[in-house]
């Protein structure tokens, strides 16, 4: 509805193009405008849909074989500790608990032998880190910049101590930093757990400041989780770092740190854990993880089983498909033969 | 209520406004909140903008504001900006309007002012080709008999020149005292008709005749007329501004919505109502987690104490979680398609008609999807179906049949014997063929005739007439009439002009043969309404014989007569007829009383034929548009027999053996409501195959609608074809309205003014811009040069158009439900608390940018190719039954978002799991899953690929990684280096072809086993195209195909009101 129509009808002079015989209204030929550039117009043909499953099929079940070898090869040991760790039965008790000892030990028996670096990692479960009241009670400017340490109004409530001064750094992600620790012998023997480069190198260059340093944490009324060592800037307080790249997931893996020693089947691995972080008051547990790696990452049987289960539908969908083809054949293109009652 | 212009008195000058022309919408100062306001009266607008507000309260907002903001700011501008630029343009064109130099009277001394300087009253001098002003009343012209010659083309369209004349009081004032006069003009206030000016003039002292003079529309200049073949005229300034006629019938035409968008805004209006559910659901569940669960985690501290609308914070947050399910780019997307659509339209060459060097036209770009759906068209006959082109071809005078051998009577050598002969009866046929009529002949400076007339008609009559050497030479403004016989000339003095109406259906002037004084009438007419008033006695059966021979033959016939009158007689009635056109109200009726009452006692001399050739392709296009499944239907003002031969020739109606005509009609009122049920029930029982059609009358039509709308809608609904005559501009509007009422989409196509109502009133009307001028064109949604185009119109645009809307429309809802209901998904996962899985950007782009561009390629998508369409015309069934846009269509979409939505969720947490389990990876994973697929979606959702497609699809694509790798440099993003992890994972990529097999491959399928085993006839065309591309035995494929194809689509056709038209059984409740 163009009411502009006005402004043409008050020259109709101009209007009218047959005044003027030499020139033509005629719309300029291109086949953009017209419609008609060239085009190519694939139809599913039979030939083409069961040449494309078949294919699909004979991708997908050598990359599916391919990533469950690789997902076997790695060598994992997963050892929860949460319960056995407790010896009594007020277990949120016995956490919350300052004063009790919080030292136990636990032995694993290596099935394979292990390449180093083998990853040390603690798993949580049940943990909401992607909960919404968590994951935006940070401040990304404060941990950047030395100027932004007062920017905590997004940390409540974590944000400020009780005389108002900032917390550094705020919010409940770092509050919460998981605090317990691990000491690793194998066979009896210390071996280090290497706890360098286990954040991304870009969070400790962009995202956690060299010249920022912890203030007032964890010094308020609750205490959350670890505490920092407030003499080391942010920038190399690894653990936050990892910790506050928050997880997706309710279960998640966290890197602790590397052994950067081969294991050999049959050893046995005892840790020393000082069992600290309360997962017991909401339900969850905690384990420990020792795994190699491979091309595809640490054990995932998912993406193996899953090509292998695709791969292996479309082959019959394939085959399928060509059994249809011969046995109720449709001739293409001529459609006399089909009925239509539906 | 009456106006009262004192004439050249300065002292009214401010009672009325100024002639300051305004046709735009908003000032500079309105604009941004009228505008506003009118943006916001959409729903949709208003929707968007509390979604933004609620983003503002960062408690619950999962994502930055922008998101939401963004898009509405850059909609919103892109719509005021469009607004603005066609406001402008108004403004430009009216300043241009506005300060034009015009000769104006000030203070009693004649000078130059601008236009928009002339107020009421204001005498104005005009000359020879100037824009009128403003409304005047002439009160003088260069031409010693006062007449002057107005063009109104840019009024009503006519191309041909108007007679305007002086009121007699003003007849003898001289130059000077035109300056000087004062008098007062006593006129109805502003309004639209263009037709109409019932007023009064008196003059005041000194020139002292105090007597009232009536004015009729004859003596006024209309603004935006032009003045031609005059030196010099003068007027008094009656209507100034946009208070003129030509002002007041501007109106805004009301937006037409089409019955897609009608059906896209249900679907709205139902993902609203789904998201209001889902949003209560999550809210609930989500309040009740929280108590259950939630305050049981220590690192979330919830406070003890909780603000009073704590309840309400989960349920806003996913609101604005899912807000995203109503695709806020739908409009903006769907308007840009419309344009492109329309463009398509303009720049078709094959629309294009060399003859009258017009191109096609999409004056309203917004409702092309119409023409696809469209399942009447009303079509008009004189000018649209044929050409309106007339030329005399035979004549019946006093027991002779001229020019039944040659089919051409001016080559009938009888006929010029006579004319040679002398013969009185024919000189006098010929003398009323020449006079009767309100040509204007125009002698060019070399001496010769033309002649500029009203009716075309007429103008053949004429010009028959000069042929047969009975010579129109001249008509001065006296009334005197110079005619030229055989070389000898005859004055005759016109005295009155009786005119033609559509009512009176016949035209008579009085004349005065100033050499022997005589008084004589003449008249021609349609035949119905001639032989009822002939003197007692006359044979009228042979005239009668006649006329229904020449119907037969599709000629217009016309009936000649005349009567002497005496002068006593003729003084008498001049007095009443004097009368009846001074009366101010109810004119038209007393003047038409007092002419019927001198139209008595007509001596016939004869019946005149003339020819109007239907238009090139007119048969071929109405019979492959009835083929489509279209049902045309003819109004005409013609009459019956001359009608039903037109229907016959142009494949409208099938003959006899084939086809039934059913005729309502009957002498009374109480015959034609029989014989309309009696049309009903042979309707209803009829054989399918039979073709049947009724034929009705204008009559018929009124009494019908008066007193039994209900039948003659079941009538209306079950006629595949209709022959209405006789019919008034009014009556074909209500034509349209009972079809539009009944729930059909309809489409009116017309030439003339008298089209312009039905035109107005139909879903899409159509224009041609014809010989009567382009007022039907300016009034249309789309003006072509011939009827045949329409073909082009309906089954290539109207289709595409169709097809690429219902794709446009349901993929941006299938997209937005996607990335919403992984986002519902992810909620279950983070604690029922609405939390955002993808951030700020992601979302904001992949609304405004990743999706909203490849999806745009549909508009050069093309399912069949035209020439399968118009080889198959039946295929237009789908578009025209909604098949491609419906609730099932729609459910299969929403069905596959809610399987996508699965499959990138499912597998990203699956195959991201454990360590890999970070946020931003995760997020940034399941977005770049949702892209695959969307690429892959349009790819096997696109029939026909062209370079800009294949471009657009895989270059959006490739954009889409290389805005995130350069957005992953920015350290201060959250997303800071993670596409450059993730593009080095091997397991990046090896989630990314399982997302697409999964997601894809059951789709493919399904797609493959319907296309084979259970296409539809669009797949069969598609298939059959690609076989007659390899020729694989054509002539035998041929035949197959054309009887599987018609079993196929009388099949689907048998079905059409059942369970599979959702659009068409639904549209009835919507309009």
């Amino acid at each position: 509805g163009d009411p502009g129509l006005p402004s043409s009808a008050m020259y109709p002079l101009e209007m009218e193009g047959n005044s003027n015989p030499k020139t033509t209204n005629k719309p300029k030929y291109s086949k953009f405008t017209q419609q008609e550039l060239p085009a190519c117009k694939p139809l599913l043909t039979p030939e083409i849909v069961i040449a494309a499953f078949a294919l699909i099929g004979a991708l997908f079940v050598p990359i599916g074989l391919a990533s469950l070898h690789a997902s076997r090869q790695v060598v994992e040991l997963v050892h929860r500790y949460d319960a056995s760790c407790v010896p009594v039965d007020d277990k949120v008790g016995f956490i919350q608990n300052s004063r009790t000892d919080k030292t136990c030990t636990v032995t694993m028996t290596v099935p394979k032998y292990m390449k180093s670096p083998i990853h040390v990692y603690y798993l949580i479960d049940g943990f909401y880190q992607n909960h919404r009241r968590y994951v935006r009670s940070r401040s990304d400017k404060q941990l950047r910049y030395k100027s932004a340490a007062h920017l905590t109004s997004d940390c409540v409530p974590e944000g400020d101590t009780a005389d108002h001064a900032p917390i550094v750094p705020c919010g409940l992600v770092a509050w919460s930093l998981f605090n317990d620790t691990y000491t690793v012998r194998v066979n009896g023997v210390v071996t280090q757990v290497n706890k360098k480069d286990i954040a991304w190198k870009s969070d400790k260059n962009n995202k956690f400041g060299k010249n920022i340093y912890p203030s007032n944490f964890q010094k308020g009324r609750l205490i959350g989780g670890a505490t920092l060592n407030e003499s080391i800037p942010l920038s190399e307080q690894e653990d936050l770092i990892v910790w506050m790249r928050t997880a997706a997931l309710p279960t998640f893996r966290k890197l602790y740190g590397r052994i950067e020693k081969d294991i050999n089947a049959n050893d046995n691995v005892t840790v020393v854990i000082q069992n600290n972080y309360n997962t017991y008051s909401f339900g969850g547990s905690k384990a420990l993880v020792l795994s190699t790696a491979s091309w595809i990452g640490g054990k995932n049987n998912f993406i193996g089983i899953a090509y292998l289960t695709i791969g292996g539908l479309c082959l019959s969908l394939a085959m399928g498909f060509l059994v249809l083809y011969m046995v109720k054949r449709r001739n293409f293109g001529d459609p006399s033969n089909l009925s239509w009652n539906r | 209520m009456q106006r009262f212009v004192y004439i050249n008195d300065e002292s009214c000058r401010d009672s009325y406004r100024d002639n300051r022309v305004s046709n735009t919408k908003y000032t500079l100062w309105n604009f941004l909140p009228k505008n506003l306001l009118e943006q916001f009266r959409r729903f949709m607008n208003q929707y968007f903008l509390l979604i933004a507000c609620l983003q503002l309260w960062p408690t619950i907002t999962p994502v930055s504001p922008a998101t939401t903001w963004g898009p509405l700011a850059i909609i919103f501008i892109v719509s005021a900006s469009k607004e603005a630029w066609d406001d402008y343009n108004r403004y430009l064109s009216d300043k241009k309007v506005n300060e034009r130099r015009i000769w104006v009277v000030k203070d009693g001394i004649r000078r130059q002012i601008k236009a928009r300087g002339i107020h009421v009253g204001n005498i104005v001098w005009l000359h020879e080709n100037d824009e009128i002003p403003c409304d005047l009343v002439l009160i003088g012209t260069s031409d010693p008999q006062g007449i002057c010659y107005v063009e109104t083309a840019a009024l009503d369209g006519e191309t041909d020149l108007k007679t305007r004349i002086i009121p007699s009081i003003c007849a003898d004032l001289s130059s000077e005292q035109l300056g000087k006069i004062k008098g007062v003009v006593e006129c109805p206030n502003p309004d639209n008709d263009i037709r109409r000016f019932d007023a009064n003039m008196r003059l005041f002292p000194p020139i002292i005749d105090n007597e009232k003079c009536p004015l009729t529309i004859n003596n006024t200049l209309l603004q935006s007329c032009y003045l031609r073949y005059t030196e010099w005229a003068c007027g008094v300034a009656i209507y100034t501004g946009n208070e003129t006629k030509s002002g007041m019938s501007r109106g805004t035409a009301e937006p037409k919505l089409t019955a897609a968008d009608s059906m896209i805004d249900k679907l709205t209006v139902a993902i609203f109502i789904f998201q209001i559910a889902v949003v209560l659901l999550l809210g609930l569940a989500g309040n009740i987690w929280k108590d259950s669960h939630g305050c049981k985690l220590w690192y979330l501290m919830y406070p003890a104490e909780r603000p009073w609308y704590d309840f309400l914070v989960i349920p806003l947050r996913f609101e604005l979680l899912c807000s995203i399910m109503i695709p806020i780019s739908i409009k903006v997307t769907l308007d840009l398609a419309k344009g492109v659509y329309a463009k398509f339209i303009d720049c078709d060459d094959q629309m294009f008609d060399p003859e009258t060097n017009t191109p096609a036209h999409s004056a309203n770009t917004a409702i092309s999807e119409d023409l696809g759906q469209v399942e009447y068209i009303l079509s008009d006959k004189t000018g649209t179906l044929t050409e309106n082109r007339m030329i005399f071809r035979r004549c019946y005078i006093s027991g002779v049949l001229y020019g039944d051998k040659t089919g051409d009577a001016l080559k009938d050598a009888r006929l010029l014997n006579a004319v040679s002969s002398k013969d009185p009866d024919v000189v006098k046929f010929l003398m009323v063929m020449a006079l009767c009529n309100t040509v204007v002949p125009i002698k060019s400076n070399d001496g010769t005739i033309s002649y500029k007339a009203q009716s075309q008609d007429e103008e053949a009559l004429v010009n028959a007439a000069s042929n047969l050497n009975m010579l129109l030479t001249s008509k001065d403004s006296s009334g005197i009439a110079e005619i030229c016989f055989n070389g000898s000339k005859f004055y005759y003095e016109v005295l009155d002009v009786l005119e033609f109406t559509s009512d009176r259906k016949r035209m008579s002037i009085v004349v005065k043969e100033v050499k022997s004084g005589k008084f004589l009438l003449l008249t021609k007419g349609a035949d119905e309404a001639i032989f009822p008033r002939s003197c007692p006695g006359e044979q009228t059966k042979t005239y009668l014989e006649a006329v229904e021979m020449y119907s037969h033959l599709g000629l217009r016939t016309l009936c000649l007569g005349c009567r002497d009158l005496e002068e006593d007689e003729y003084k008498e009635w001049s007095k009443k007829f004097q009368d009846a056109s001074c009366s101010l109200d109810n004119r038209e009726h007393k003047i038409a009383e007092v002419c019927n009452s001198l139209e008595q006692g007509i001596h016939i001399l004869g019946i005149t034929a003339i020819e109007d050739r239907l238009q090139d392709g007119v048969p071929e296009t109405i019979k492959l548009l009835r083929k489509a499944g279209i049902n045309v239907w003819m109004l005409t003002g013609d009459k019956q027999t001359t009608a039903i031969q037109i229907g016959l020739l142009c494949n409208l109606i099938t003959p006899e053996s084939k086809g039934q005509l059913l005729s309502i009609n009957g002498k009374t009122e109480d015959d034609i409501l029989q014989s309309l049920e009696r049309a009903l029930t042979i309707m209803k029982t009829a054989l399918e195959r039979k073709d049947l059609a009724f034929v009705l009358d204008g009559w018929a039509l009124e009494i019908i609608l008066k007193r039994s709308l209900e039948s003659f809608t079941k009538l209306a609904m079950m006629s595949r074809t209709a022959i209405c005559c006789r019919m008034t501009p009014l009556q074909k509007a209500q034509l349209v309205g009972i079809l539009k009422s009944s729930g059909s989409l309809t489409l009116a196509i017309g030439d003339g003014g008298n089209d312009v109502r039905m035109i107005q009133e139909a879903n899409v009307g159509v224009g041609i811009s014809g010989r009567e001028g382009l007022q039907a064109a300016r009034a249309a949604d789309y003006s072509i040069g011939k009827f045949k185009f329409l073909r082009r119109l309906i089954l290539v645009h109207g289709r595409y158009s169709y097809n690429r809307t219902a794709f446009i429309s349901q993929y941006s809802f299938y997209k937005s439900l996607l990335i919403c209901f992984i986002q519902i998904l992810f909620s279950f996962s983070s604690g029922l608390s609405g939390t955002s899985i993808f951030n700020s950007i992601s979302l904001m782009a992949y609304n405004v940018f990743y999706t909203s561009l490849p999806v745009m390629t549909i508009i050069f998508d093309k399912d069949i190719s035209e020439a399968t369409v118009l080889r198959y015309p039946q295929i237009l069934l789908y578009s025209q039954a909604g098949r491609l846009l419906n609730r099932s269509t729609f459910a299969e979409w929403f069905g596959r978002s809610l399987y996508h939505a699965f499959v990138v969720f499912l597998i990203t947490i699956n195959a991201y799991a454990d360590e890999k389990s970070d946020m931003e990876e995760l997020s940034m994973v399941a977005l770049s899953g949702c892209i695959w697929l969307q690429a892959f979606v349009v790819t096997l959702d696109t029939n026909s690929f062209t370079c800009p497609q294949i471009t657009l699809i895989w270059g959006n694509f490739v954009a889409f990684y290389m805005i995130n790798l350069i957005l992953s440099a920015v350290p201060t993003l959250q997303m800071h280096t993670v596409m450059w992890h993730l593009c080095n994972q091997p397991s990046y990529w090896i989630t990314m072809a399982l997302i697409v097999a999964a997601g894809m491959g059951p789709v493919l399928a399904l797609r493959y086993l319907r296309n084979v085993y259970r296409p539809s006839a669009i797949d069969v065309l598609q298939q059959i195209e690609q076989t007659d591309g390899h020729a694989q035995a054509p002539g035998n494929l041929e035949s197959s195909t054309g009887t599987y194809l018609d079993y196929l689509l009388t099949d689907l056709r048998r079905n059409k009101s059942s369970i599979h038209q959702p659009l068409l059984s639904d549209s009835a409740s919507s309009r």
